[in-house]
């Protein structure tokens, strides 16, 4: 296979994307996505579910029902505010209010039931009270505090304090891009995105643990060998694991994959498709951020003490600056060579 | 080609047994089957969302007017409460929660079936516990005297029919209205006599405490010893000065829960310190859940509904086969990636996906039958992601294989070697992976809940699984001479693994 070529010629050093030295270009990037996300949430805001405004949804299957129907039925139940109703696939209407009292609610699936000529029993209904969309919104917001300092602290542990920070900067990354993205396109967000949402956290410092940890190998010796700077021998480490982080991102995103088309297309709204679109989006953001965003920033931190930078002065001195690894490879065989 | 003979490293010595290691683990699955089957669990609660029912989550507050604490003790009397409400019902399988910590709690009902309605009418009502005179005291059935024991009562025409046509042995206690400031016509809790009851004087925030006694050196028996507040004793005293002189029934203050008479001890002399007893030819168990719903009547708690879910039968088949479509679907990708990319080794990740699922079956069937765990939407989705997880730690080892393998390393050697680094690096992301399901399982509320809870536990599965079946599955795999000559669907090919011949021999890292 090809690809897997291309992965032996990348763990040589033969071919070498140069991650590192691109950095400003991804930090661009990255920059313009956050700013686009950042505005797009500033003027449009996400879209919450009811389970966080509060309110009552029902879900009718009926085949040959309409929209105005289904309104005209709410209506007559005695409800006048706030209204949404969608059709779900081919046989399903969905009617969302405003929070209202379990009184009403009963008389909206009478009157539904009358309307559509089925059962009360047969409406899926889902009445959410005011206050309960603080809750889990209070939770969701713990959650992800008592995350990101647990996980940091435990990173900080098993690598190195800088590594945790790296990894930190790009998990921040992912949630501004993947919010960002639900703003721009107006997905609705349920508990079970914020669930989601909080899995991908897990899922992007796992990517960037499997960089990281070859960025370690790699730079373990480094100020004893002198034949790298920090950013090369980094570099050279995402490229050695850059088919592995693409592959592993690959087979995670095809069970989500599958969630997501099952759920959006079997189901339309709901858990399912709530949960996997939210890791699909998140899961992509954050296989680029482990490769683009998390090593360039880990470089740029560490190249600031005093130990490294010594070391790069010393390679640069050498000349061995100019080169990618790819060409000290070349040149040590063409020393080889000459040799033999 | 070969690689050569491979070396013995010291490092190897311990893990020289492969094929016994894959023998003790399967053995120790089917033992776990075995244990499983025998113990009857072989099936998996499937939630509401599921198969249809209806969930209420109920957030406890302190009453308007009350000051105070949710206090764990006020949480679980309320759920031992709501219990019994729901019970009354009559539906099986019906689960009453507490879930939340601290005083951030929630009780969560959860009744199969369609009884949508009632349950959610019926469990968000505030506890009522009211203390009433007794008017009329009756049996549980209509009798031709009724007419004449309610006539002289100063009560509505329409209570007095109530009350002749009540019948104890037919009644619904939940189509009891209780208003405080009015007569009550109603039955006792066993169906066994009939009331007719003045205006609640005394409420049940009016208590400060009850417990079940017994004295020990009169013999009388178990009796229930109540605590008034300062404010309950001036009315409960003014109470009991006004019927204590009065002709049975009237002498009697019935203690009313939920509308049903629970008891209707007789006055014997004004009580106004604040403390009163109640005895009678009372039982240990009677004593105690008198005073359980006394203590339970005064709890200064009200319910406001978070959510309400009332799914149908149609809709939870309809979420149940996606969820199974979905996982079907989602193995079958990884399976064939892995074919097209692994090759030969994807037998590898075929059996150990087959391993890991047989594992989250048999984890999930126990914990239905020893916890009663209920398996969700959210929950089936968190299977689901974690074959993503579990897929990902075979690639992080394959890779790490044919890392080793480009350094010039004959294939048994790599795999061994491989698996050292990769083991920190498996271990250090399901670690990241565990935490981060336990933080989800801590935060989420509700079925979301689920997923967190399914994703951590397959994370533990993937270990183990790893650990004791991927890796000495291919260390055997490695001593076949398929594998080992690099044979072309091998999956460690010379072209899948990208190497040129000549450099393997010709260069040598530092």
């Amino acid at each position: 296979m090809r690809f897997s070529g291309l992965g032996g010629r990348l763990y040589r050093g033969e071919t070498s994307l140069e991650i590192i030295a691109g950095r400003k270009k991804w930090y661009l990037l990255s920059t313009v996505f956050i700013l686009l996300s950042m505005f797009a949430l500033g003027v449009r805001g996400v879209e919450l579910s009811i389970e966080f405004k509060g309110g009552s949804s029902f879900t009718v299957t009926a085949p040959n029902g309409t929209i105005e129907q289904a309104s005209s039925a709410v209506e007559r139940a005695g409800y006048t505010n706030e209204l949404r109703i969608q059709t779900i696939g081919d046989n399903k209407i969905r009617i969302q209010t405003g929070v209202i009292e379990q009184s009403l609610s009963n008389a909206i699936q009478d009157s539904l039931a009358a309307e559509f000529g089925i059962t009360v029993e047969s409406i899926d209904t889902q009445n959410v009270g005011p206050s309960w969309g603080e809750e889990i919104s209070r939770k969701a917001l713990q959650g992800l505090i008592a995350f990101l300092v647990i996980i940091m602290i435990y990173l900080a542990l098993t690598f190195e304090p800088k590594m945790a920070l790296a990894a930190i900067v790009a998990l921040i990354h992912d949630v501004f891009i993947t919010v960002g993205i639900y703003a721009l396109v107006g997905f609705e967000v349920s508990p079970s995105t914020v669930i989601g949402f909080l899995t991908i956290l897990g899922y992007s410092l796992y990517d960037t643990v499997v960089v990281f940890d070859k960025v370690r190998e790699n730079t373990r010796a480094i100020t004893a060998t002198g034949r790298y700077t920090y950013a090369q021998a980094t570099n050279l480490a995402v490229n050695q694991t850059i088919v592995r982080s693409l592959n592993t991102s690959l087979i995670a995103l095809l069970p989500v994959a599958a969630i997501l088309f099952v759920g959006a297309g079997l189901l339309g709204a709901g858990t399912l498709k709530d949960l996997s679109l939210a890791l699909f989006i998140g899961l992509i953001a954050g296989t680029y951020s482990s490769i683009f965003i998390a090593s360039p920033v880990l470089v740029q931190l560490r190249e600031r003490e005093p130990a490294i930078k010594a070391l790069n002065q010393r390679v640069l001195a050498r000349g061995g600056g100019s080169a990618t690894p790819s060409q000290r490879i070349q040149n040590r065989r063409d020393k080889r060579k000459k040799r033999s | 080609m070969s690689y050569g003979t491979p070396q013995r490293t010291s490092g190897d010595a311990k893990k020289a047994r492969p094929g016994r290691t894959l023998f003790i683990t399967l053995l120790l699955t089917a033992i776990l089957g075995g244990v499983a089957i025998s113990l009857g669990a072989t099936s998996i609660n499937l939630g509401l969302d599921l198969r249809g029912g209806t969930s209420v989550t109920l957030q406890p507050r302190i009453q308007d007017g009350d000051t105070g604490q949710v206090t764990p003790e006020a949480i679980n009397q309320a759920v031992s409460i709501i219990r019994q409400r729901v019970d009354s019902l009559g539906v099986a399988e019906s689960e009453v929660t507490a879930e939340g910590t601290g005083t951030n709690r929630q009780i969560v009902i959860a009744v199969p079936g369609e009884t949508g309605r009632r349950i959610v009418d019926l469990v968000g009502q505030t506890a009522e516990l009211r203390f009433r005179q007794v008017l009329v005291e009756a049996g549980s059935v209509p009798t031709p005297n009724d007419a004449e024991l309610v006539s002289g009562l100063n009560i509505s025409a329409e209570d007095q029919a109530r009350f002749t046509s009540l019948d104890c042995t037919a009644f619904d206690s939940n189509a009891s209205i209780d208003q405080p400031e009015s007569v009550l016509v109603t039955c006792d809790r066993n169906g066994v006599a009939r009331y007719v009851l003045a205006p609640a004087v005394v409420i049940g925030r009016d208590v400060s405490g009850a417990t079940a006694a017994i004295d020990p050196q009169s013999l009388s028996g178990w009796f229930v010893s109540l605590d008034f507040t300062s404010d309950g004793t001036k009315k409960f005293g003014q109470l009991t000065q006004d019927v204590v002189n009065l002709p049975a029934p009237q002498n009697q203050v019935a203690i009313v829960l939920d509308g049903v008479v629970v008891s209707a001890p007789r006055i014997n002399e004004a009580i106004l310190g604040g403390q009163a007893q109640i005895t009678g030819s009372f039982s240990q168990l009677e004593a105690q859940d008198l005073a359980n719903v006394l203590k339970y009547g005064s709890l200064p708690l009200a319910f406001d509904r978070g959510e309400v879910q009332q799914v149908s039968p149609t809709l939870g088949g309809d979420q149940l086969r996606a969820g199974l479509l979905a996982g079907g679907l989602g193995l079958l990708l990884v399976i064939l990636y892995s074919i097209l990319y692994y090759r030969a080794l994807s037998v590898v990740v075929v059996g150990s996906l087959a391993l890991a699922a047989a594992h989250v079956l048999l984890s999930l069937a126990l914990l239905t039958e020893s916890v009663g765990y209920t398996l969700t939407l959210a929950g089936i989705a968190g299977t689901i992601v974690a074959i993503g997880v579990t897929a990902d730690s075979f690639i992080v080892y394959f890779e790490r294989i044919k890392d080793e393998i480009r350094e010039g390393k004959p294939l048994r050697v790599a795999v061994e070697t491989g698996w050292q680094r990769a083991r920190r690096t498996v271990v250090v992301a399901d670690l990241v992976s565990g935490i981060s399901a336990v933080v989800l399982y801590i935060v989420s509320v509700g079925s979301v809940k689920g997923f967190a809870f399914t994703l951590g536990l397959t994370t533990i599965i993937d270990l183990i699984v790893i650990f004791f079946f991927t890796k000495p599955l291919v260390s055997l795999l490695a001593r076949s001479s398929y594998f080992q000559n690099g044979s072309k669907y091998s999956g460690v090919s010379s072209r899948s693994v990208g190497i040129v011949k000549e450099a393997v021999t010709a260069e040598v890292k530092s």
